[in-house]
């Protein structure tokens, strides 16, 4: 029987499986930040129970550390406790842990694919629905509850329900202007919110393949923004030579071997999903949303829609109750609308090839007057090879704050956020009510659009500025 | 974890769809490293007025509500972050079983390791419960784990799908840890075999 990527990592971790009971899953990789795990390791503590295997664990914090200074004086009472907890947690559990001052430290799921602890064919986890951005290197890696995080630190397995799988084919090529970010966001535009529940994604098809590893992380990120388990991208050249060289990758003999292993882990022709969408690389737009949800989102010349004309009532409702949120009209375009705060950062878009393509824009450039743009760098790695490049400089002589890596703005835990009724384009992953800040409006958007919206100082598209399209409308 | 048998309460209407979890409990209430105190937290976007003050027009702070334990919501509960805090917080203000036409994964997962019930219930069975508490906004409703189905008052009754694990693990109250603990030795010959 021909089998699907999904199918072949699913098959080959799976300890046991008795009838009527979800399949034991053996998970070979385990990441663990502040925000989601002190509870696991009191429930372990009440129990008198071990890690299991605390070299397949390894974890950071990012979520609560600030921006402007890595230290604790710039941060509150209740942040420090959990950066204390998990300092605590990790000594006291034998668990590998990227302190708040080290050089490797950053978003988790930067940190995991950076350090090459990422690697096709695995099992990976975390407590961090975002975990399915592991997944650009062709391994399983799902997000999980802090109950499941204490099963993988006891057991080093977990109790799973075997998914569904989706086929996502991107035909052609993306143009010139469009990224990975907005490939992902006319996929959740096109299915909805809850469309991928309970599958599995695969990528598939020529505008996939073109992509660096660092797209494919991006792809694969907001997988969980359409609601599926996971995504994931099957392995090849591209991705071995990302791995080839990174602290954790294999060397030598095993290097060799295990290239011979991922060889392998592509879907076999005539494997067959459970569904198929299909959609066209080469007709895609620079994407923004507009609404409350990742679906809520569209072409960013296009207007958006009017509740009048939603025929559901239920739908009707919502789209009017987001916009009275949004405090947006319907019928007109986004495109022009003023915006006070451009973030460029997060695990979605805050890896080296997402802060290159900001800079190139705004080389030469400046950020409008009263626009706010913050640059958060994914990792203390990203950081330091940006800096390196002197993308820092490009972004200062811009006008845009250069910060520390971290999560920052992209949920707003840290201090960094919007205020109320505030307008951001972001590159980051979630537009709900709030995410940004309390009373904060979100747009989502890739890299190139937050830059050229910083530049115009209201939503643009970015293929003006880079001379691809002629004129704005 | 409380065993879970029969539910017999008032039913909280929050009829929206895509109620994320950064709704159910935003991300300034999740700076804890307990599961305590939570309930403070639950939909804060909506259960305060911007003076702080309880929004009396949020379903949760209407007093015949105060001792509901069921929560009627849209469709696709639950989406957005991992956080185990949304189902903490539902627990802790007292929700026990939430009544939606589907769920996110994640949070269906979580929910039911903290004995609160996801019911998935047919469109049907949802338009015919939300007219009900339109018109008798305090109208009860019964949930039978054992026979898996919910019970409306004017006597339909509706069956809603639940995986035979699960069930046990609720109806007993087991946690899954234990489960997965005795088959160490499964575990084990596993990790023998994969190195
Ligand atoms: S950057 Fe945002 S989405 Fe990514 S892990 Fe941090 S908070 Fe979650």
């Amino acid at each position: 029987m021909p089998k699907t990527l999904f199918e072949k990592i699913w098959d080959a971790h799976v300890v046991l499986q008795e009838p009527d009971s979800p399949a034991v899953l053996y998970i070979d990789l385990h990441l663990v930040h502040e925000v989601t795990s002190p509870q696991a390791f009191n429930g372990l503590r009440e129990k008198g129970l071990p890690t299991r295997r605390p070299e397949q664990t390894v974890a950071t914090m990012d979520h609560v550390t600030p921006t402007i200074e890595l230290s604790l004086a710039a941060m509150d009472e209740q942040g420090i406790k959990q950066i204390r907890q998990l300092q605590a947690n990790c000594r006291d559990f034998g668990i590998h842990l990227y302190d708040l001052n080290d050089p490797q430290r950053g978003i988790v799921h930067v940190v995991g694919p950076e350090q090459g602890l990422t690697q096709p064919g695995m099992t990976i986890v975390c407590g961090d629905s975002h975990t399915s951005t592991h997944g650009a290197f062709g391994a399983l890696a799902f997000g999980i509850g802090t109950s499941e995080v204490e099963h993988v630190l006891a057991t080093q397995s977990l109790l799973q329900n075997r998914p569904k799988t989706m086929r996502v084919h991107f035909e052609g090529q993306l143009g010139a202007g469009v990224t990975a970010k907005d490939m992902i966001l006319a996929l959740i535009a096109e299915i909805g919110v809850g469309g991928g529940t309970g599958h599995v994604i695969e990528f598939t098809g020529p505008a996939v393949r073109a992509l660096d590893m660092e797209s494919r992380m991006t792809l694969c990120n907001m997988s969980i923004e359409a609601g599926a388990r996971a995504g994931m991208v099957a392995p090849d050249e591209t991705t071995f030579a990302y791995l080839r060289g990174r602290p954790s990758a294999p060397v030598g003999e095993a290097w060799e071997e295990s290239l011979d292993r991922w060889r392998n882990l592509s879907s076999d022709p005539g494997a067959s999903y459970d569904q198929t969408i299909s959609l066209d690389a080469a007709a895609l737009e620079p994407m923004i949303t507009y609404g409350t949800n990742p679906a809520m989102g569209g072409p960013i010349r296009q207007p958006i829609p009017t509740p009048a004309r939603e025929s559901d009532p239920d739908r009707r409702a919502a789209l009017e109750k987001t916009l009275r949120y949004m405090d947006l009209a319907p019928g007109k375009p986004l495109q022009g609308h003023p915006v006070d705060v451009v973030f460029l950062g997060s695990c979605t878009n805050g890896r080296l090839n997402d802060l290159r393509a900001a800079a190139d824009l705004l080389r030469g450039r400046k950020v409008a007057e009263g626009v706010r743009m913050l640059v958060v760098p994914g990792s203390g790695n990203v950081r330091r090879k940006a800096e390196a490049e002197g993308l820092d400089e490009v972004f200062r002589q811009a006008g845009a704050g250069w910060r520390h890596a971290g999560c920052s703005m992209c949920l707003a835990m840290n201090g960094d956020q919007l205020s109320p009724g505030q307008y951001a384009v972001s590159t980051s992953n979630r537009n709900f009510e709030s995410r940004q800040g309390p009373g904060g409006r979100t747009f989502l958007a890739s890299p190139l659009t937050a830059a050229a919206s910083a530049v115009a100082g209201k939503v643009i598209d970015p293929r003006v500025m880079c001379g691809d399209v002629k004129r704005e409308e | 974890m409380n065993p879970f048998k029969t539910l017999t309460s008032p039913v909280i209407p929050l009829l929206r769809d895509d109620i994320d979890t950064d709704q159910i409990i935003p991300a300034r209430y999740l700076k804890v490293t307990d599961k305590a105190g939570l309930a403070e937290g639950l939909f804060a976007g909506w259960q305060y007025l911007d003076d702080g003050d309880p929004n009396p027009d949020f379903p949760l702070n209407q007093p015949q509500y105060a001792e509901a334990q069921i929560l009627l919501a849209g469709d696709n509960f639950g989406c957005g972050s991992s956080r185990e805090h949304a189902p903490w917080a539902l627990a802790g203000w007292g929700i026990r079983a939430i009544l939606a036409t589907s769920f996110a994964d994640i949070f269906y997962n979580n929910a039911l390791k903290n004995g609160l019930l996801p019911v998935t219930v047919d469109t049907e069975t949802h338009a015919k419960l939300a007219a009900a508490l339109d018109s008798a906004p305090s109208l009860e409703v019964r949930i039978d784990l054992p026979a898996q189905t919910v019970k409306l008052p004017d006597g339909t009754e509706a069956a809603f799908p639940l995986d035979p694990f699960s069930k046990t693990c609720l109806l007993e109250g087991i946690d899954q840890l234990g489960y997965l603990l005795k088959h160490e030795a499964e575990i084990a010959a596993f990790e023998g075999s994969e190195e």
